[in-house]
């Protein structure tokens, strides 16, 4: 019973919780993998960049219409795009590389995104805005989300072979097809898509986190991509499901929790992970024969 | 160059180069159809930038490119410094599969016939049983292999190599020197930027000697003179920041 309690019984109880798990759940299908393909296209940081840029917008919509989740999702999309899509640009117009540009673009948006929500709404506004509330998903965002997860993932069947290619070997993609900036900006879509589909339960500061982490835990345990999107896939689930509960049991916001579950999970890997982990290259085994 | 063949490629008073300054001045002449021709030249000379030309990843600045017959991406292209990206988790049959793209595209499957020539290329050279390797753990020389195979598998009839022999083993050198004969026979257009001279005399019959403008075009054994390779050696290398437009360029 007790293990019913503590496991079982908040998800049993309580609407939300079961709510923001079924969200948590979906949005690891489709964020995980999406982090995947950013780790090995050495974008890591570039999720964190977008997901700064999405705040001023899901402010605008909060200013407008209030907790409303269509608007900020709305303001929360169109950031995002204007961000992602202007960095392109100004990479390609002038000397300053893609991530310089992003670096520039995400503080400005993160600073006007903190002025929009002083402005008129309170302190805990401006933490629900960063840091997320289990309380804040309705079944409209768990629309939204599955909505969202279901076009990721179709879209990522769709470009999976060009994205791939385009990680390993870009000129030959270049030189074979012309897919290669389609799927770019495809794939930065999907980013962008999936950090919105996110914010309102882990927020937007912490929403790049159920997609980097469970990417960089995965490098720990697999070879391939395909095993690699699995343990990523696996990882984020799991770190949702007990993150909600330490949320609920210690009275914690939900997204630094979801967070640092997988940030235990991640330090776990570090140490014992098969491919690569600490202890396996500390260990003293002889060398093979061939 | 002889007009008599069927030209796989012709120049057309093709200038390339960045930001307005030329890296190659003013080519004009033909790549026959079936011919095997070497591009020598100091570094700096131009060769990848008419190598980049040729594959249509680089717009001329004045001049043109035409292709008989065939796109910019049916040329089968193994550039200088390939950025392949070896840490990533992909094993060496996918990355030969990969030179199916033409034929296959975004969702085109793998059937039997593929597999056989995806196996064929690896046999040929000499990577059989490397197929679940990652590619992170195979060596400069069967790096250089790996995508020898993959120009095979793409069964194109112009294949471009830029320096497809650098940093590697005179083994390997022989393996895939022999591929490339064999492609020539196989009456396919090869055009290889290499610096080995005695390695161009003993395999190409022809050759471009470029120094930014084409020094001298044609069998090989004329071409590389002494004379030839002194004057290629001391055309201009420099930069002029303050060049004024070209005057060839605005009669």
């Amino acid at each position: 019973m007790i293990l019913y309690d503590a496991l079982i019984a908040p998800f049993a109880e309580f609407e939300f919780m079961r709510r923001a798990l079924v969200g948590t759940f979906a949005l690891s299908f489709s964020a995980a993998p999406i982090g995947v393909f950013l780790m090995l296209r050495r974008m890591s940081l570039i999720g964190d960049a977008l997901a700064h840029a999405i705040l001023p917008g899901a402010a605008i919509g909060f200013l407008i219409a209030g907790l409303s989740m269509l608007a900020m999702a709305g303001g929360g999309l169109i950031a995002g795009f204007l961000v992602a899509i202007g960095a392109g640009l100004i990479a390609r117009a002038t000397p300053l590389k893609e991530d310089a540009s992003l670096a520039a673009f995400f503080l400005i948006s993160l600073a006007l995104g903190v002025v929009l929500v002083s402005a008129k709404g309170s302190n805990v506004d401006l933490m629900h805005f960063l840091f997320g509330s289990v309380l804040a998903v309705n079944n409209a965002t768990l629309l939204l989300i599955a909505g969202i997860v279901s076009v990721s993932l179709v879209v990522l069947a769709l470009i999976w072979r060009p994205l791939v290619l385009e990680c390993v070997d870009p000129a030959f993609l270049r030189s074979v097809s012309g897919a290669g900036a389609p799927t770019h900006i495809a794939f930065l879509a999907l980013v962008v898509i999936n950090l919105v589909g996110g914010f309102q339960a882990l927020g937007t500061l912490l929403a790049v986190g159920i997609m980097m982490l469970p990417a960089v835990i995965s490098r720990f345990w697999a070879r391939d991509v395909t095993g690699m999107i699995a343990v990523a896939i696996a990882s984020a689930a799991v770190s949702g499901f007990v993150g909600l509960l330490v949320s609920y049991h210690a009275d914690l916001p939900s997204g630094p929790a979801i967070i640092l579950v997988a940030g235990a999970l991640y330090a776990l890997s570090v140490v014992a992970g098969p491919v690569g982990g600490l202890i396996w290259s500390a260990l003293p085994r002889r060398h093979l024969e061939a | 160059m002889t007009s008599s063949a069927v030209t796989a490629l012709r120049f057309h008073d093709l200038t390339l180069g960045y930001d307005r300054h030329p890296a190659v001045h003013h080519l004009d002449g033909s790549v026959e159809q079936g011919s095997l021709t070497a591009v020598v030249g100091p570094n700096g000379a131009g060769k990848s930038t008419l190598f980049k030309a040729i594959v249509g990843m680089l717009k001329p600045l004045a001049g043109s490119i035409e292709r008989d017959g065939f796109a910019a991406r049916d040329i089968a292209y193994l550039p200088q410094a390939a950025e392949i990206d070896r840490s990533f988790p992909i094993n060496v049959y996918d990355m030969v599969a990969m030179g199916l793209w033409r034929r296959k595209g975004v969702f085109g499957g793998i059937d039997r016939k593929d597999h056989a020539a995806i196996e064929a290329g690896l046999a040929a050279v000499g990577l059989t049983g490397f197929e679940e390797r990652a590619i992170g753990t195979l060596s400069g020389g069967q790096m250089q292999r790996m995508l020898f195979a993959r120009l095979l598998v793409q069964d194109a009839r112009v294949i471009v190599l830029d320096e497809p022999f650098s940093a590697i083993d005179a083994r390997t050198v022989g393996d895939l020197l022999h591929l490339v004969r064999r492609w020539h026979v196989e009456r396919r257009t090869v055009l290889a930027a290499l610096h080995d001279i005695d390695l161009v005399k003993a395999n190409f019959p022809e050759t471009l000697l470029l120094a930014r403008e084409p020094v001298a075009w044609g069998a090989t054994r004329e071409v590389l003179t002494a004379d030839n390779l002194n004057k290629a050696r001391h055309m201009c290398e420099a930069f002029d920041e303050t060049a004024a437009a070209c005057a060839v360029a605005a009669e």
